[in-house]
């Protein structure tokens, strides 16, 4: 059997935390970025306050699997121009998941913009890195066809 | 322990301690273990008299109130006297929601007002470059002195005191400083504090008001603490923040340490500048958080209070006992409030309330239920405001002065946070100073492992939330309600700022942003006093902060891997 597509299974998956809009508050960012770390997954990090443009390349030149963005003050609201960004860009195949605070009645405008996983307060790590590791084989999944498609 | 009174009378002291050691291990048994406080101190299960009866010793570790060292109390009367001053915090919407708001919780009992600005005036951007749906979430969108004047419109500001939560450059002070000229209010009339100005607890905390460069920042604070000096004697230009420190994750004693070793810093830069210590101290306030962790609040706050008096007398050379006082505004801390079960956040508010009281503090915010969730609403907000009328009102926690001193427990942990928080001082100035030691990052990372210590406390279950690893309510459907600003409103605002920008004077909007650029790239001139200027003269905040981010660099994060 010929083994033309590279292995990515046998690499480890990359994952982008990162904060839009314009709040700070890093706590939480920074403990799941901890989190998938050490449950062996490639990290790349970033500072609040990024904008849209900015994540979309970053995502583009780390081939990231997924992005984790971390909302507590309303932030979330931009997510699905985050999400038309990445489409635009051709990397509609990386997950985005969303942790922090998200009221009840804006979730279903998220989950519609193709959002992987919405994560509240009082999350497990458990819970978080289980997602993360779920989102990550369906965007390695994707990106195989895709892959596959251009052949 | 029901041992009779006269049998421990008539037993020397040791053998009583022996005899009640002895049978509390028996007792307890396999059900004793070590608990640690948050700042990771032992905490015993009994203390007993120590040295505490000792006068001399008395009189030098806790005086009396308003006496040095301070650790009872700031002022001879403290709360017997005059109780704490109510001042929440408020920020939302437009000006016009803001100055509703501020007016019902005025009619409710709070004495002093607090403005919080959007999030986009906290990164310094103006309203017209910003989405619509993030304007006003989470503060009050105000980014010219018109929005100031519909803020405070008739809140009388020569009467009551007010809290401007915006540092470097100071812009929302700046608006309110030509709101007063415009009512004629003479800017001597004028109290309240630059709250939150300590620049360096931003950057380490990395989560608010991040606009200039770290030694930009530095700059624009010691010019805003000289400019106030001369011609707004009444305010407080200086918070120093140890709230934002042990929000991102210091324990209680390394907060009290960085927000020290922080207040040296900016004391020492005054100095540097030509100013008197006993002309700027008795305006430095301290802006703190106050947790759930009830007795070791109550000691760091007194122990705090101690260590201030020695660092202001004897490190930094201030003379006048004014400047010896730790003044302090504390915050209910919105870390402990939970998701779940949100209305139980309304007893975790009224403890730690009460550690805040009987911590001594001088002004107190109390956190609404449905902070975790939302900017609070009315409702909420009022029931906030009443938790500091009950304790006030029916509790009858401000008839004795500092009600936990002389308590063995609370003394001795006062002096062991103290030992804690001094150490952390001392390894600051190992570093070189607060200013070094954040540029390096040195107190991130500190901070970093103290948060996820206490994260994995919470996964473990060591650390019990009730409604989060514990008592869970399987049913529970988390619901987070939550408003959000009407957009036809902002809209309107939005639209009306475009309007006043094409028709403001734009001779005299660029004759003031020379000017700022001027002052900024100058040694002599007070680029605060610019500001002022500037702001007269219609210069939104988003162009004065991009002028200075032009001159004195912007603010890059420091990531801590």
């Amino acid at each position: 059997m010929s083994q033309i597509t590279p292995n990515v299974a046998e690499t480890p998956v990359r994952a982008l935390i990162t904060k839009i809009g314009f709040d700070g508050h890093d706590r939480g960012s920074r403990i799941v970025a901890a989190y998938l770390r050490d449950a062996g997954m490639e990290v790349i990090y970033t500072p609040p306050w990024q904008e849209i443009d900015s994540v979309v390349q970053l995502a583009l030149q780390e081939d990231v699997d997924l992005i984790g963005i971390s909302s507590l003050a309303t932030d979330h609201l931009i997510v699905p121009d985050l999400m038309n960004a990445l489409r635009e860009a051709g990397l509609g195949e990386i997950e985005v998941f969303i942790g922090g605070i998200i009221p009840e009645q804006e979730r279903p405008m998220l989950i519609e913009a193709g959002l992987g996983g919405i994560f509240g307060p009082g999350s497990t790590r458990e819970d978080i890195v289980e997602c993360a590791q779920r989102l990550a084989t369906s965007a390695r999944r994707k990106k195989e066809q895709a892959f596959e498609r251009r052949l | 322990m029901s041992t009779p009174l006269e049998e421990v009378n008539v037993q020397p002291i040791d053998a009583a301690e022996t005899k009640w050691k002895d049978d509390y291990t028996k007792q307890i048994g396999e059900n004793d273990r070590v608990i640690k406080n948050m700042s990771g101190i032992e905490v015993e299960p009994l203390y007993v008299p120590d040295n505490i009866m000792d006068t001399e010793l008395y009189l030098e570790k806790s005086g009396y109130p308003g006496q040095f060292p301070y650790t009872r109390g700031i002022y001879s009367t403290m709360h017997r006297g005059r109780t704490w001053t109510q001042r929440q915090l408020v920020g939302l919407g437009t000006p016009s929601d803001y100055n509703k708001r501020v007016k019902t919780m005025l009619d409710m009992g709070a004495n002093a007002i607090s403005l919080l600005p959007c999030n986009s005036g906290f990164r310094g951007v103006d309203c017209d470059t910003v989405p619509l749906p993030l304007l006003g979430t989470c503060g009050t969108v105000v980014n010219t002195v018109d929005h100031m004047e519909t803020c405070l419109d008739q809140v009388p500001i020569d009467q009551i005191s007010a809290a401007m939560n915006d540092p470097a450059p100071f812009t929302l002070f700046a608006f309110m400083l030509n709101v007063a000229k415009r009512r004629g209010i003479g800017w001597d009339k004028l109290t309240g504090t630059s709250n939150q100005s300590d620049y360096i607890s931003h950057f380490v905390a990395n989560h608010m008001f991040y606009r200039l460069s770290l030694s930009g920042s530095q700059r624009l604070l010691i010019d805003h603490i000289e400019f106030c000096r001369e011609h707004v004697p009444n305010w407080n230009p200086m918070s120093v923040v140890g709230q934002h420190m042990q929000q991102t994750g210091a324990t209680l004693a390394e907060t009290i340490g960085f927000t020290f070793s922080s207040a040296i810093q900016h004391a020492e830069d005054c100095i540097a500048r030509g100013m008197d210590p006993d002309e700027i101290l008795p305006r430095f306030t301290f802006f703190f958080d106050v947790t759930i962790n009830f007795f070791e609040e109550v000691a760091k706050f007194r122990a705090a209070r101690r260590m201030w008096a020695h660092i202001a007398r004897d490190r930094l050379g201030a003379k006048d006992p004014k400047s010896w006082r730790l003044k302090f505004h504390a915050q209910t801390s919105g870390v402990d409030l939970t998701a779940q079960q949100p209305l139980n956040n309304i007893a975790r508010t009224a403890v730690q309330a009460m550690a805040g009281i009987f911590g001594g503090l001088q002004s107190m915010h109390t956190d609404a239920y449905d902070e975790p969730f939302t900017t609070p609403t009315e409702k909420t907000a009022k029931i906030a405001v009443a938790t500091q009328n009950i304790l006030r009102e029916e509790a009858h926690l401000c008839d004795v002065i500092d009600p936990l001193g002389g308590s063995y427990y609370v003394e001795r942990m006062t002096d062991q946070m103290e030992e804690e928080a001094l150490s952390v001082i001392e390894k600051i100035d190992a570093a070189g100073g607060m200013f070094k030691a954040v540029e390096t990052g040195l107190v991130q990372t500190m901070c970093g492992e103290s948060s996820m210590a206490n994260q994995e406390l919470i996964e473990s279950g060591e650390k019990k939330i009730i409604g989060v690893n514990c008592y869970e309510d399987e049913e529970e459907k988390i619901e987070i309600a939550t408003t959000r600003p009407d957009p036809v409103a902002m809209q309107k605002h939005v639209d009306e700022f475009k309007a006043f920008k094409k028709d403001r004077s734009q001779k005299a909007v660029n004759k003031a942003l020379d000017n700022l650029t001027r002052a900024a790239n100058s040694d002599n001139e007070n680029v605060f006093a610019r500001v002022v200027e500037a702001t007269d003269a219609g210069v939104t905040q988003g162009e004065i902060i991009a002028c200075l981010r032009e001159e004195l660099g912007f603010g890059h994060p420091l990531i801590i891997a």
